[in-house]
């Protein structure tokens, strides 16, 4: 895991770039030459303290402002993403029915990197969302329109389109710093080493270990929150309820990319064009058969008569 | 000489003009059409990926996403305008059914075999009809995805049902229009009555020849046109 690893002092080149894109918003890549080891983070809610580690070091190292909000009674603050808070901290009083225990499900909401990502493929402005082949989906705000279909494309409610500059924001998994060797900076830091990053079959099995210790502890629903539906994530949770994953603040329990955005984004297009190409070949075809609808002399002749008198 | 050759017929020399559009007429149609060429080359940038380059012309792809709902907003406007306006000449008659059953003769512009015509024949109340309930539409799902101004009025589930929508209905507007467009070219002399305001009466005698008849006898259906004087 490198999120123990200093920084070195020398400059570095990033290890990855535009040659390592699997998918590219709007658009066809050239199939990548090598495919980078998968990355994941993994945050375990059961190890969360609520502290906001995270949400301030994301703050920092993206170089964001939040605003100054109001206190609505819960210590989730702002009280939801913003394009300015891409991690944050979502808080959840639950009263487990079995136990009758009162518990404080904290979960740290932000990008889950999908593998089959709703925002890339909903995007129509290419490049503006790419995707590496170590499973990174980031945003290029420059070539970002604002256009929010990529809010309407996730499954999990994560873009947010500024008012003010109008472009999307969302986490990058600190991509720029994962090309240098670095882990995110939530994960560097989280005193309680609720977040964690490296490999993605490093930290399933890292998981693993963790969901073992729950369940001897009497959480015997603990479990690997890595959803199937869009083709697995690259941000994942331990959570202590897998079996509902919709407890910690609105988690989807299957989430998938909504069969509309697919519609919408597939058959649409071709059907769309497929239409609008028949109708302007049925006018071309029929002109070559029927040719112009032209008024004869006669016609003239049968106004005039009808109207004589009437006009010089 | 072969049978393939035939005398030219000779060009019919108008002898009566018939007063079709006003001139207020014209610039509401044509705010109407400009409008929708806009929405139409802005919209397909949007729709299709193959056809982004389309934002080079609106100033790069914020901009046109920008520029999309305000000229959403001109063509709203022009088509309320022409909505009041039409409707009542657009309004279906008995005829209209007979016209429709013979779409064969309407296709070969056998209009010989038609019932005669008054201000528009069935195919153009229908396309009237499919604009007028198609605006609309675009113009309420258009409203839902202008987060700039609206994002707060809905939730994402009712946005993605409306970027569908509106893409489909999109597509219904532009082959609607097709069909529009390429009947004012097939039916010769028509488009001068946008352009110019008038028609000849042989092309009011041959495709409304109700509406002709009923200007020259003074019968107050469509109120405005009078032959010209």
């Amino acid at each position: 895991m490198t999120i123990t690893v200093n920084p070195p002092v020398a400059a570095t080149a990033p290890a990855y770039g535009e040659q390592d894109l699997l998918r590219r918003s709007a658009s066809s890549v050239p199939a990548p030459g090598r495919q980078l080891e998968a990355v994941s983070k993994l945050i375990d809610v059961s190890k969360c303290i609520g502290c906001k580690a995270c949400q301030s070091a994301c703050l920092e190292w993206n170089n964001l402002k939040e605003e100054i909000g109001v206190n609505t009674g819960t210590y989730q603050n702002p009280h939801d993403l913003t394009p300015n808070t891409w991690t944050l901290m979502k808080f959840t009083e639950w009263v487990n029915p079995q136990t009758d225990n009162l518990e404080w499900l904290i979960r740290k909401d932000g990008c889950m990197h999908c593998a089959d990502p709703g925002c890339l493929k909903a995007c129509p402005s290419p490049g503006a969302i790419v995707q590496y082949t170590n499973g990174i989906v980031d945003f290029d705000r420059e070539k970002c329109i604002g256009c929010g279909y990529c809010v309407k494309g996730c499954p999990f409610n994560i873009p947010r389109i500024s008012n003010v500059t109008h472009k999307a924001y969302k986490c990058s998994l600190c991509s720029d710093r994962v090309a240098v060797g670095q882990g995110p900076a939530c994960a560097k830091a989280c005193p309680t080493k609720a977040i964690v990053f490296g490999t993605k079959e490093q930290m399933k099995a890292h998981a693993d270990k963790r969901i073992a210790d729950l369940k001897s502890r009497g959480f015997d629903k603990a479990g690997l929150y890595d959803p199937p539906g869009v083709g697995g994530t690259h941000v994942m949770y331990v959570l202590h309820h897998a079996d509902q994953p919709s407890l910690y603040a609105g988690l989807p329990d299957n989430p998938r990319i909504s069969p509309i955005v697919e519609a919408w984004k597939g058959v649409t297009k071709y059907a769309g064009f497929a239409v609008i190409g028949l109708a302007a070949a049925f006018g071309f075809v029929h002109h070559l058969v029927a040719g112009p609808n032209k008024v004869t002399e006669h016609d003239e002749e049968e106004a005039a008569r009808l109207t004589e008198g009437r006009s010089p | 000489m072969s049978d393939a050759i035939r005398p030219a017929p000779e060009t019919p020399e108008p002898r009566v003009t018939v007063r079709r559009y006003s001139a207020l007429t014209r610039i509401n149609h044509w705010t109407l059409a400009g409008s929708f060429v806009l929405l139409t080359l802005s919209g397909m940038a949007l729709f299709h990926p193959s056809l982004f380059w389309l934002s080079t012309f609106f100033g790069g792809g914020p901009t046109l996403r920008w520029l999309h709902p305000v000229f959403g907003c001109v063509l709203i406007v022009a088509w309320l305008f022409m909505f009041l306006r039409f409707a009542w000449a657009n309004l279906p008659e008995r005829t209209d059914w007979v016209w429709m059953t013979k779409v064969r003769d309407v296709l070969s512009g056998r209009e010989e075999n038609l019932p005669e015509v008054g201000k528009y024949n069935a195919g153009q109340k229908l396309v009237f009809w499919s604009f007028a309930l198609l605006v609309p539409a675009l113009f309420l799902t258009g409203l839902v995805i202008w987060d700039q101004y609206f994002y707060d009025w809905t939730t994402i589930p009712q946005k993605r049902v409306a970027v569908l929508a509106h893409a489909l209905l999109a597509i219904g507007m532009i082959t609607v229009w097709i069909v529009h467009a390429y009947a004012a070219i097939w039916v010769q002399g028509t488009i001068q009555a946008m352009t110019r305001g008038y028609v000849t009466g042989g092309w009011a005698w041959r495709h409304h020849r109700k509406w002709l008849r009923d200007l020259v006898s003074g019968r107050k259906r469509t109120p405005p046109a009078t032959p010209a004087e």
